[in-house]
């Protein structure tokens, strides 16, 4: 992921900058303004006043991918929908995390035996790190996906890997 | 103007386009032979009796046991400047054009409603309809490489697309679900 990462021996230095670093990342979520289908409206009402996502440090709405954190696939991914949505993810600066969601996003949803072009789940596309069903899910269950999403990159560490030699190169993925 | 008035005033005017007629359904229709189509359009467009101006849809209908696609187009008459033109219309009716499910052409009516446009690409997308004299024909919802038009009911639909599986049982082989 980042340039950091892997690169030292676990111990008080790198736990303290890994609980500086994850409270900063956690902290300040910047989602892409990007919706898709109906999910996108339940996105935009925690966005506003009523939820208020900006209590999780995530109501930065960013216009484009290069200033985002998260993209939060709300809504339906058709097939020519699906290569727009890979690029942006790889325009996306790292550390990235994707929200799948709704019931399309996670697996077709109502298209999923039916819709001809609607892609079985976003997870085909990107990687994915937190599903949150529903259909469209109501604002409170995606507050519940972006604290797990929280919890996630609180766990997160520069260290790296315990079976891992140090100078070894990095596995693709990691 | 009742749809049979106005089915009685092409009829007259147009002398063999009406090929047929449907007038106790709850949506009366006339059924317009395809190569007078664009001839007819412009007539009940323009004729002062009718004034049908407004092309409100255009819907397909696949015919698969009979081998034919029909191109339903819905018109009403709105009369712009008149006191009640945002009243319910006086003239309405619709207009169905048979072609053969393969190869079937229609001339385009887009010079005549401009709202044909991007139904007809719809209709073309979706069924597979070819619209001579369309000045923009290509897809409109799917995408340029798409294989098929899905709304034709012997339709498979895509095993995969660009590398992404559309599979949505284990193992399925078969495109049918």
């Amino acid at each position: 992921m980042s340039w950091i990462q892997n690169r030292f021996e676990e111990g008080l230095i790198v736990t303290s900058l890994d609980w500086a670093l994850n409270w900063a990342r956690m902290n300040s979520i910047w989602p892409m303004t990007f919706g898709l289908a109906c999910c996108a409206i339940e996105m935009m009402a925690l966005g506003a006043s009523r939820f208020d996502l900006e209590r999780f440090g995530a109501g930065a709405f960013r216009a484009t991918p290069r200033q985002s954190d998260l993209m939060i696939v709300a809504g339906t991914v058709t097939y020519k929908m699906a290569s727009r949505l890979r690029r942006l993810y790889h325009q996306m600066p790292d550390p990235k995390y994707v929200i799948a969601m709704g019931a399309c996003t996670i697996g077709g949803g109502p298209y999923f035996k039916h819709g001809y072009h609607v892609v079985k789940g976003v997870d085909l596309i990107v990687p994915v790190d937190v599903y949150v069903p529903g259909c469209p899910p109501r604002p409170e269950a995606l507050i519940e996906g972006i604290m797990r999403l929280q919890d996630k990159i609180k766990r997160e560490t520069i260290a790296k890997a315990a079976e891992q030699k140090v100078g070894e190169p990095v596995p693709a993925g990691a | 103007m009742t749809p049979e008035v106005i089915a009685e005033t092409v009829k007259a005017a147009m002398d063999g386009a009406v090929v047929d007629m449907a007038m106790s359904t709850g949506h009366p229709s006339i059924t317009v032979s395809p190569e007078r189509w664009h001839e007819v359009a412009l007539f009940l467009r323009d004729d002062p009796r009718l004034r049908l101006n407004f092309l409100r849809c255009i819907s397909g209908i696949d015919w698969l046991e009979k081998g034919e696609i029909e191109v339903v187009y819905d018109l009403m008459s709105v009369r712009p400047g008149a006191p009640d033109a945002l009243c319910p219309a006086e003239n309405v009716i619709a207009v169905r054009v048979r072609v053969p499910r393969d190869g079937g052409h229609i001339p385009s009516v887009a010079d005549v409603w401009p709202a044909a446009d991007w139904h007809e690409r719809e209709v073309y997308d979706m069924f597979g309809v070819i619209f001579d004299g369309h000045p923009d024909f290509r897809r409109i919802l799917c995408p340029e490489d798409w294989v098929g038009y899905p709304l034709r009911k012997d339709y498979e639909y895509p095993l995969e697309y660009h590398g992404i599986p559309g599979t949505t049982e284990f193992g399925q082989k078969s495109p049918r679900h």
